[in-house]
């Protein structure tokens, strides 16, 4: 036999035992030839390229699961920062609202879960059209049920838009008012990527090609049951034995890109390597933490645990993909991820140490619930410590918190399906200061100048 | 395509009859065979070469099948084991 009892079962236990699957397939797609100064011609031609390109993406998946027998959990779209191109059909929020309305209305024909696109980027500064573009968010996220928003607020080149930080702030609260669904679907980042695959921040770089295929990796189960089988083995050792894994998670993702890309006719993208969680017991990135040995996730010693797990990870999948890209780290969504949820419900992790998390994850601060009636400023400083975090390390960083109306620190909020649920994290409201009344913008750090 | 199929539970008589009947039935050829027990527990792992126009149904005809012999058959392209196990 070509391969041995051991890897048959080993690959047999990934599957059905460990939850090991493809979390998504995204196609992205250029809407540069769809740019019009009539609304309703800008409008059809981004519904009928959708529907062209990545009309067959669902029957490719699922064609591809039964084939291979991976799951493929989601199938995504992700669109030319819609800011980009919409400054000439687009002259008041309402014309914004109803292109989110109809790329909607494609996302849904098409039968995928997620579109990502409603994008700008003011990293550095803001034209006319993206502050009508950012007016129009909170009312775009209400009047839709798929379509996610992302912001890019701050890169190492041109530090952060500090404006834009507190614009967001304010976005995400008048967004909250109608519910926590619409909060989730929005991210802000530092150091953005042109080519992520995951929700909400996926969009189609400027610096990409017509159309591409990105498949993003999961496998927390399979990294915990790793970690579970040598309980005593000296930190390296471990890290290589996670590296193994990685690697071995990471190539199914390569080949299901690259069948994804054959079937579909369009070329094969990036692999992003994170660990993304679900809210399924037992596939937790918190509970990979404690099962390397820190007794509660966020206690002293989880941000080292979680240094040695980012690095191993990566360190497996860069040789296991042709491309890798996208965010490509551990993700640390709180209300994804029930081990994560428990340990803040315990008061262990905290905000401030989740910050700290950030500093060596792939992401940042994603999926926290905090209360309905944090204030602008406070909310915009935690926005704007976390792109400093980004922008000074040359990594990515993001936000993508909730406020939760009416609900008070400790109160859970149910979000559904793979968003989870979590407790409403302690944040202690200050007194509005200068800070963002200031405005302008903070200074990239002196590593950003290089040539 | 190739494919391996690994069949696992108590041991009883006309496990591999079995399997094999619905394979050829799929037009598929058996390209390898091993077959062991271990602690009356019967393993057997088999690589098929198989129409990839075939492959669904007889994926969902060996599931059928492990039901009546009251046994656990996966089926995983050799891809999968490829990529997962070979450099």
């Amino acid at each position: 036999m070509h391969f041995t009892p051991f890897e048959i079962e080993e690959t047999r236990r990934m599957f059905q035992e460990q939850h090991l699957d493809v979390r998504t397939v995204t196609v992205g797609i250029s809407l540069y030839d769809c740019v019009s100064h009539s609304l309703s011609v800008f409008i059809d031609r981004v519904y009928e390229k959708m529907q062209r390109v990545a009309g067959n993406i669902r029957a490719c998946a699922q064609e591809i699961e039964s084939l291979y027998g991976i799951p493929i959990i989601n199938t995504r779209v992700s669109l030319t920062p819609l800011a980009l191109v919409s400054a000439g059909a687009c002259t008041s929020v309402e014309d914004l609202c109803l292109l989110g309305e109809r790329v909607d209305e494609a996302a849904q024909a098409i039968g995928i879960d997620f579109v990502g696109g409603f994008s700008a980027l003011l990293h550095k500064d803001m034209t006319d059209h993206d502050t009508l573009f950012v007016e129009s968010i909170p009312q775009v996220l209400t009047r839709s049920t798929c379509l996610c928003s992302s912001l890019s607020l701050a890169h190492s080149s041109s530090g952060i838009n500090v404006d834009a930080v507190y614009a967001t702030a304010d976005l995400i609260l008048k967004a909250s008012k109608a519910g926590p669904l619409g909060p989730a679907r929005f991210v802000g980042f530092a150091n953005v990527p042109d080519d992520n695959p995951f929700m909400a921040g996926a969009f189609h770089g400027v610096g990409e090609g017509e159309s591409a295929v990105h498949v993003g990796v999961s496998g927390p189960g399979a990294v915990l049951a790793t970690v579970r089988e040598y309980p005593d083995a000296p930190l390296h050792i471990l890290a290589d034995k996670i590296k193994r894994t990685a690697f071995k998670i990471t190539r199914l993702g390569q080949l299901v890109a690259d069948e994804a890309a054959r079937r579909l006719g369009i070329n094969a993208g990036i692999v992003d390597l994170s660990l993304a969680p679900t809210p399924v017991v037992g596939d937790s990135v918190a509970r990979i933490l404690e099962s390397i040995g820190v007794s509660v996730c966020g206690a002293p010693g989880t941000t080292m645990a979680l240094s040695l797990l980012n690095t191993a990870i990566k360190k497996g999948g860069m040789m296991a993909s042709t491309n890798v890209g996208g965010l490509s780290g551990s993700f640390l969504p709180v209300s994804e991820d029930e081990g994560m949820a428990e340990a803040v419900a315990k008061g262990v992790l905290t905000l401030q140490k989740l910050e700290a998390l950030t500093s060596v994850c792939s992401v940042g601060l994603d999926m926290i619930a905090v209360p309905g009636d944090i204030s602008v400023g406070t909310l915009a400083g935690i926005i704007g410590d976390e792109m400093a975090i980004g922008v000074v390390n040359h990594k990515t960083t993001a936000i993508r918190i909730v406020p939760a109306k009416d609900k008070k620190v400790g109160d859970w909020v149910h979000l559904g399906g793979l968003l989870g649920e979590a407790p409403v994290i302690d944040v202690t409201n200050f007194p509005e200061t200068k800070l963002f009344s200031r405005g302008g913008r903070v200074p990239p750090p002196i590593t950003a100048f290089r040539n | 395509m190739h494919s391996v199929i690994t069949v696992l539970g108590k041991d009883k008589t006309g496990i591999i009859s079995t399997v094999s009947r619905v394979i050829a039935a799929h037009k598929a050829n058996i390209l390898d065979i091993s077959q062991t027990t271990m602690q009356k527990t019967f393993v057997m792992m088999m690589m098929i070469d198989v129409e990839e126009n075939n492959y669904k149904s007889l994926r969902e005809d060996l599931q059928n099948e492990a039901k009546e012999l009251q046994m656990t058959i996966n089926t995983y392209h050799e891809d999968v084991y490829n990529a997962m196990h070979r450099i």
